[in-house]
């Protein structure tokens, strides 16, 4: 299969006049990082891969040895719509290996293949939806706030609706290059749109997340105007999240999916749940990974702040939605606290492990949260047994840095690192004086 | 020429010169079971079954290959002399037979002859339907003219439901003739990969391949107008 794969690559890009390939992998901190090869070093690459200095990539440096090797994966070979039509240009996405070939412990995708042939060996392939939320903007000047495209609100329509033709194009770029769109529309804030795509299985799903943000913001730059996955650009209206939908398959079935269940959730499913609620906090770093990200997880917003879980209630962190009728294949867990600027392949990788936990130690689901949690004081919650996710990148650092199941599911190499990088952002973020406290401060104080 | 299956593995040393010596590329195969792992994406080009060592599970295989949506074919079947009874009966499981042992001349003209014959249900090398075309030799696809950029498991995917226009596959079919069995994802894979060819597609082509309600995908209209 791979010799035919290969095959398959070398021939499009003789019949399609393929120029350059662009070789694409992620850094720990999910930018994507690329460098270009020329048809004449393809074949070579796809056999042996290309050596590169990786010290150079966030997260990737050692101390002694800093050559990578970078393995093209056939099966992601695409052309690059947006290329010129006389200069065709394609890109692959790789794992990085060290020079023996082994797995490079640094390199994210490798991370999510770990995690995934766990799940695999115990007989699950793990299935990802995204929600994707993100503004447009003007283009930012230097120290001003960000100006909104529109002051639209949800599922608005206008004739001179420059967002909603860019979303249009976006999305035609999006399906040609494999990421089918299921969904898409202005959210709640001015100048913010959603795109929802069809589950795949997660390995994909990271890679097209990869090529969504790049898509979203060329398409963007294209028309002048500056796309944003940050958390929460703008104070007092909603941040962008990326509500990921998770099911477990077992071979054709879905294992999350039991007829007979009040909630037709299997008992994997609960225990999958369970796992995930209990590991939360340990995981939020890497699914909240900015000084920003906790911006957006506060009461009041559409952001979950509660570690709980409820079918139809939207201020919890995971929500069961209601499969239609007949479709157990439809069967999900939706969790909420997840936003566009993380890394998805570590983020993939830590909820799958945090649920897979609770299915191998058999983990008790706690009872359905479906009170509005945002009106329920301390000691109610308390009394509930409700917990609150971290309140900042701070907090969710000193929580994940004792947990061993984070520390497992990403290896220690970028375990350590991830760590480090952090605590020097936060430590950053610290020693600025922000423009809230001169306004509370300065005069009365 | 495209692969055609021989049993059994490893096959009799004189079959497979034969073979080798007349330009056929073939595969040796143990069972039906292995006959139906290894079968190419684009399905056996035909079979020789050597039916004079194992005759049960030689005729097993040949059941096999036969008894399909598509049956594979040609398949000639090679017999003892005191086998020739065991030929009653069986017509829908060959399309020729040579006594074993064999004069390789003899085997090389019958099996000219049986793929002469089938040389008009050969797949041709480019398929075309309905403003869509592939070139099997070169892997391009096109729509109305203009090249249509495919990964190369959409690719495998369309080429297999474009030379079966008409039939209705499931997605087991589809995972197990496409992908092979290797592969762990299970059917839903079928369903991501149908989405992202009708992306692909677009709106105005989408409809080349249909969903059949509770069975699977369809590739063109139904050979009775449905």
């Amino acid at each position: 299969m791979l010799d035919q794969q290969r095959d398959y690559v070398l021939r499009t890009v003789e019949e399609r006049g393929v120029r350059l390939i662009r070789l694409w992998f992620t850094d720990v901190l999910g930018n994507l990082k690329s460098f270009a090869i020329s048809p004449a070093e393809l074949e070579n690459a796809l056999e042996d891969g290309m050596t590169f200095d990786g010290s150079s990539i966030d997260g990737f440096s050692r101390v002694q040895e800093s050559d990578v090797l970078a393995m093209p994966d056939p099966n992601t070979f695409e052309v690059l719509p947006w290329s010129d039509p006389k200069a065709v240009e394609a890109r692959v996405f790789c794992d990085i290996h060290n020079l023996d070939g082994t797995p490079f412990e640094g390199d994210p995708r490798q991370v999510l293949r770990r995690n995934l042939r766990a799940a695999h060996d115990r007989g699950f392939t793990f299935y990802v939806s995204p929600d994707i939320e993100f503004f447009y903007f003007a283009p930012p000047q230097p120290g001003m706030a960000p100006v909104p495209l529109d002051e639209g609100s949800f599922f608005d329509l206008t004739t001179t609706d420059v967002a909603g033709t860019l979303r249009k194009e976006t999305i035609r770029t999006l399906e040609t290059m494999s990421i089918p769109v299921e969904y898409s529309f202005h959210e709640d804030s001015p100048s913010q749109h959603e795109i929802d795509l069809r589950h795949t299985d997660a390995l994909t799903m990271a890679d097209s997340i990869m090529t969504f943000r790049l898509v979203v913001r060329e398409a963007a730059a294209k028309q002048g105007v500056h796309a944003t996955f940050m958390p929460k650009p703008l104070e007092g209206v909603q941040g962008s999240g990326m509500h990921l939908h998770l099911s477990l398959f077992d071979g054709d079935d879905n294992a999350f999916y039991d007829a007979d269940d009040a909630y037709h959730l299997s008992p994997v499913a609960k225990q999958f749940m369970a796992g995930l609620l209990h590991h939360a906090a340990e995981i939020t770093a890497i699914t909240n990974q900015t000084v920003n990200s906790y911006k957006r997880l506060v009461p009041g917003f559409e952001a979950p702040v509660h570690i709980s879980w409820a079918r139809n209630n939207r201020s919890g962190l995971i929500r069961v939605p209601i499969a239609k009728r007949g479709n157990p294949s439809a069967t999900r867990l939706e969790y909420r606290s997840p936003d566009p600027a993380c890394n998805p392949y570590l983020a993939f990788s830590v909820l799958l492990a945090a649920g897979l936990r609770g299915v191998e130690q058999g983990y008790e689901l706690p009872a359905e949260a479906d009170a509005n949690l945002f009106e329920l004081d301390d000691q109610a919650l308390s009394g509930l047994g409700i917990d609150t996710l971290p309140q900042s990148l701070s907090d969710s650092l000193r929580v994940m840095e004792r947990s061993t199941l984070v520390r497992e599911a990403l290896g220690e190499h970028i375990f350590e690192w991830f760590l480090r990088n952090k605590r020097s952002e936060w430590r950053a973020y610290k020693t600025h004086v922000s423009q809230f406290e001169l306004n509370r401060y300065l005069r009365t104080l | 020429m495209e692969l055609i299956a021989i049993y059994p593995d490893p096959p009799p040393p004189d079959l497979a010169r034969t073979l080798d010596m007349a330009g056929y590329r073939w595969k040796a195969v143990a069972s039906a079971d292995e006959a139906a792992r290894s079968e190419p994406a684009g399905g056996w080009a035909g079979a020789v079954v050597a039916a004079d060592q194992d005759p049960d599970g030689a005729w097993a295989v040949c059941r096999a290959l036969r008894k399909r949506d598509t049956p594979v074919a040609p398949l000639l079947v090679l017999v003892g002399g005191g086998q020739l009874a065991d030929l009653e009966l069986r017509d829908e499981l060959f399309d020729d037979f040579c006594l074993s042992p064999f004069h390789p001349m003899e085997l090389q003209a019958r099996l000219r002859h049986l793929f002469f014959r089938g040389a008009d249900t050969t797949r041709p090398d480019v398929v075309e339907h309905d403003g869509l075309a592939l070139n099997l030799e070169t892997y391009q696809a096109s729509i109305e003219g203009r090249p249509l950029d495919l990964t190369y498991m959409e690719y495998e995917l369309l080429k297999f439901l474009a030379q079966n226009p008409g039939k209705v596959f499931t997605r087991e079919m589809l995972l197990s003739r496409v992908w092979g069995y290797e592969y762990y994802g299970g059917a839903r894979t079928v369903d991501v990969h149908i989405r992202r060819l009708r992306a692909k597609l677009g709106e105005e082509h989408a409809n080349l391949i249909q969903t059949v309600r509770s069975v699977g995908y369809r590739f063109g209209q139904s050979r009775w107008g449905g």
